[in-house]
């Protein structure tokens, strides 16, 4: 055992619990739609990603094909190849091609950002210790919203909603407090991410081509105005 | 849903979603040289989680009174550096306590 492994297993403690929220609703509603306990949980662990996957259940229940079904998954999922792309750079000489093989499977937003919030660059042991915990967790909750969706009280799931924002807030707000560049982003995104949301006709784009676009556009201001200096900003 | 017809779609859903994520991280290895296209990945993941936190942040709990009390105790916390599992634990706590709050009135 490593020093690294457990500190990704700790780092990783509040995006399994988040997940186990999410998945949660993920597995009562697959099973309301006619999916099997075992069905559910076997896309959860095979996915890990919680947009796909809701997107995926009505897909297949109304027998799209399965073009279809790739499609609606690529642009739902475009942003993870930007957070991959992002986060190669951090990944330190431990990380060979089999290493990133093995842990790519797991980059999911949450993953993403707590990998890339980390100073300096990252390596195998860390990133193998965080991705643990949350695959477990996204796994379970799937298997226990599946098998016993109706038994946890309702303002406890309902509070658990909130985990994961709570999360991205701890994330983004201490660097948007230091750095105008990071704070310009920030706002950026999400003023045209509310756009996206409240504006006729752009609130018909689909939400994963959404956050790709609100995405792309911050980033390249961010960069345009506020190019880094030869580190992180 | 029966088996024949869900294999092919969990192969596809699980095939697509890990192609994503695993080429651009196994396939670009250089050191990028532009400074735009650094500085532009540097900023990927604020924007990233910028754009998915606001407005949807305000939905997460299905009662907009209770949502921002969340987020009001969450950016307290978060703007003082506060950890991550502090802080989404307090946000869902606060979420609880403005739920109970909301009963008792």
């Amino acid at each position: 055992m490593n020093g690294e492994y457990g500190k990704g297993l700790r780092h990783g403690v509040p995006i399994a619990l988040g997940y186990l929220s999410v998945s949660f609703a993920f597995g009562m509603k697959a099973v309301g739609d006619g999916l099997t306990v075992l069905q559910a949980v076997l896309i959860s662990m095979t996915n890990l990603t919680s947009a796909g996957q809701i997107a995926a259940l009505p897909l297949m229940v109304g027998g799209a094909g399965l073009a279809e079904m790739a499609l609606t998954q690529l642009t739902i999922n475009l942003r993870y190849a930007l957070m991959s792309l992002s986060l190669s750079r951090k990944l330190d000489g431990s990380m060979g091609t089999a290493q990133r093989m093995i842990f790519s499977f797991a980059n999911t937003d949450e993953i993403f950002a707590v990998a890339s919030s980390q100073p300096g660059k990252v390596g195998k042991y860390y990133l193998y210790g965080l991705m643990t915990g949350p695959w477990f967790g996204w796994s379970l909750g799937t298997l226990l919203g599946a098998a016993a969706g109706t038994l946890l009280p309702d303002f406890v799931r309902t509070a658990l909603g909130i985990a994961i924002y709570g999360m991205f807030l701890a994330i983004i707000l201490p660097p948007a407090r230091k750095e105008k560049s990071v704070r310009a982003v920030v706002a950026i995104a999400a003023a045209l991410s509310v756009c996206f949301h409240y504006v006729p006709g752009l609130s018909q784009v689909s939400s994963g081509f959404a956050i790709i676009l609100c995405a792309v556009a911050a980033a390249s201001l961010g960069a345009a105005l506020f190019p880094i200096r030869e580190e992180e900003p | 849903m029966s088996w024949i017809v869900f294999w092919p779609y969990l192969a596809v859903t699980a095939g697509v979603t890990y192609l994503i994520r695993m080429l651009p991280m196994t396939a670009f290895r250089r050191e990028i040289r532009s400074r735009f296209i650094r500085s532009f990945l540097a900023y990927i993941p604020y924007a990233v989680l910028g754009a998915m936190t606001f407005p949807d942040v305000f939905y997460s709990t299905g009662d907009l009174r209770t949502a921002v009390c969340g987020v009001a105790v969450a950016v307290a916390l978060a703007w003082r550096g506060r950890s991550l599992l502090t802080v989404a634990l307090a946000a869902c706590c606060a979420v609880a306590l403005a739920q109970g709050a909301l009963l008792l009135i």
